[in-house]
């Protein structure tokens, strides 16, 4: 399985759980898999046209999915991701 | 003066959503970022130019509009560092008047940080923490650390670990726990994110940062009055997250809002180094948003891949009709000594960015040479030795003889009037 980490924002939407197991598959279906168990979920990690939202940062094994495949980067058993408000820092 | 002091909520700047004043940074509908809202008719009735005069000189003479429910009780001595009327420096770059705002010399510890860190401690006490923390290119921890010992607080500071020796040094020394992270900035960014989520901490850039980014408009504030109440033609400012742009042009609005300045129009600029340059980059090709990067620059303290304001930054410069551009390493460590050469002020590398900057910006007609403009000098120079040793000057050895003296002055003269 793969391990999602939920940040503090978005944990009362999921259960309240800090990581959430998923199948392998992509980001993109990751994302889809989240939103089926936990209603609002998507449209809180995707904008209208249904790209991941700039205010979201998802790192998959420590590295930003922008340097990968965006939202059609693969996912293998093992992988972690982490969902990271991007308004933090500097 | 009401529970809150003058501030009203946390309100998401992409959809007005409103929050409690509490340590939370983002909107649980669209992530947008908090920003802390003001009772402006209330603060117009008590911040006056008279009643700011009579204050003490620290960026707390603008309490009413920094983020805090009483009264500061840390850092309440920061602030209100030189304006320097920078003449030799003007004819250097060629444009008729030139101020540097110095905040290398900010009080405790010699940046523009310690602004933030007052205002982000003294509400972290507020909401009653007793540890703090931050995520840090240097400058940050250097404050954070300073401050929380002042305040008692226990402190865990998160850097790069190839930061430069001075600002290491200049966080241990104050008992903070320092962990150095083998990753650039952002992964040191993206790492405090997760442990703050899991942690019951004041994170003065992450839970706090609505409160604590509210600190760099006091550097704003301080230009207009030193200015006279004036709001200058052009502000250079370097960016790392973008943040210090963006409030310094708050800081604008905010007092031409309320009539304390005079002057409608400004055009601020900003300022990256090239090997780490996501917001120039994005605002020269025209672009609203920017591209994430991997950096690779002397400029350590702005070496942000992943800006988290740079589309706010990227919109301010192109309503303000303000550009960006960016300086190599060179350029840095030219800009560097020529501050230094012409104003006696020895700032940090990202002084020599915004040095560099300007005299590009200049030189390419965006800054007029009939006009005025500020340069926001962030950080103080002792504490990145590392980026110029070596490239400025030696020092001339001999031994306690007046004649090896004078040997050496008529070798000098002579080696100048070949040259």
């Amino acid at each position: 399985m793969i391990q999602i980490s939920i940040p503090p924002t978005l944990r009362r939407f999921c259960g309240n759980q800090e990581t959430v197991a998923v199948a392998p598959g992509t980001v993109a279906t990751a994302i889809h898999e989240l939103h089926q168990r936990f209603n609002g979920i998507r449209e809180r990690l995707l904008d209208a046209d249904g790209n991941v939202r700039g205010s979201v940062l998802v790192f998959v094994n420590q590295e930003d999915i922008r340097f990968l495949q965006n939202a059609d980067t693969p996912l293998r058993e093992g992988d972690e991701v982490s969902l990271v408000p991007a308004f933090a820092g500097g | 003066m009401s529970q809150n002091g003058f501030m009203k909520a946390l309100k998401c700047r992409e959809c007005g959503r409103e929050y409690p004043l509490t340590a939370t940074h983002v909107c649980e509908f669209d992530f947008g970022p908090l920003e802390v809202a003001y009772d402006y008719d209330r603060i117009r009735r008590s911040l006056t130019r008279d009643a700011i005069s009579r204050r003490p000189q620290t960026m707390w003479r603008y309490r009413e509009l920094l983020p805090v429910a009483g009264e500061p009780t840390v850092g309440t001595q920061v602030g209100f560092t030189p304006l320097v009327k920078a003449d030799r420096l003007a004819r250097a770059l060629g444009i008729r008047e030139l101020y540097v705002k110095n905040d290398a010399v900010n009080y405790p510890t010699l940046s523009f940080k310690d602004r933030v860190v007052s205002v982000a401690l003294s509400r972290s006490v507020e909401l009653g923490f007793k540890t703090v923390a931050c995520a840090s290119t240097g400058n940050l921890a250097n404050s954070v650390a300073a401050n929380a010992a002042a305040a008692g607080l226990e402190c865990f500071v998160f850097i790069p670990s190839d930061l430069e020796l001075g600002k290491v040094v200049n966080s241990l020394v104050y008992g903070a726990t320092v962990i150095g992270i083998r990753g650039h900035y952002d992964e040191v960014n993206r790492l405090c994110a997760e442990i703050a989520g899991k942690y019951n901490w004041a994170f003065v850039n992450v839970n706090m940062r609505p409160y604590y980014a509210e600190g760099s408009k006091s550097m704003g504030f301080e230009i207009q009055e030193q200015l006279g109440w004036h709001v200058p033609e052009h502000t250079v400012v370097c960016m790392a997250s973008g943040s210090l742009l963006t409030k310094i042009h708050k800081s604008y609005q905010e007092f031409s809002k309320m009539g304390l300045s005079s002057g409608s129009k400004w055009k601020i600029h900003g300022a990256q180094a090239t090997g780490c340059n996501p917001i120039t980059q994005a605002q020269k090709a025209g672009l609203d948003f920017f591209k994430p990067q991997k950096p690779n620059t002397i400029a350590k303290s702005l070496a942000i891949g992943t800006p988290a304001d740079g589309f706010y930054a990227l919109r301010v410069m192109k309503e303000t009709g303000g550009h960006g551009e960016d300086v190599t390493d060179d350029e840095i460590r030219d800009g560097i000594r020529l501050l230094a050469e012409t104003e006696g002020i020895f700032a940090e590398t990202a002084g020599g960015v915004t040095v560099g900057v300007a005299k590009k910006l200049i030189a390419q007609g965006r800054i007029p040479r009939d006009s005025s403009a500020v340069l926001c000098v962030t950080g103080n120079g002792l504490k990145t030795l590392d980026a110029v040793v070596g490239h400025v000057g030696e020092t001339r050895e001999i031994r306690p003889s007046l004649r090896e003296f004078e040997a050496l002055l008529a070798k000098e003269k002579s080696e100048a009037a070949t040259a």
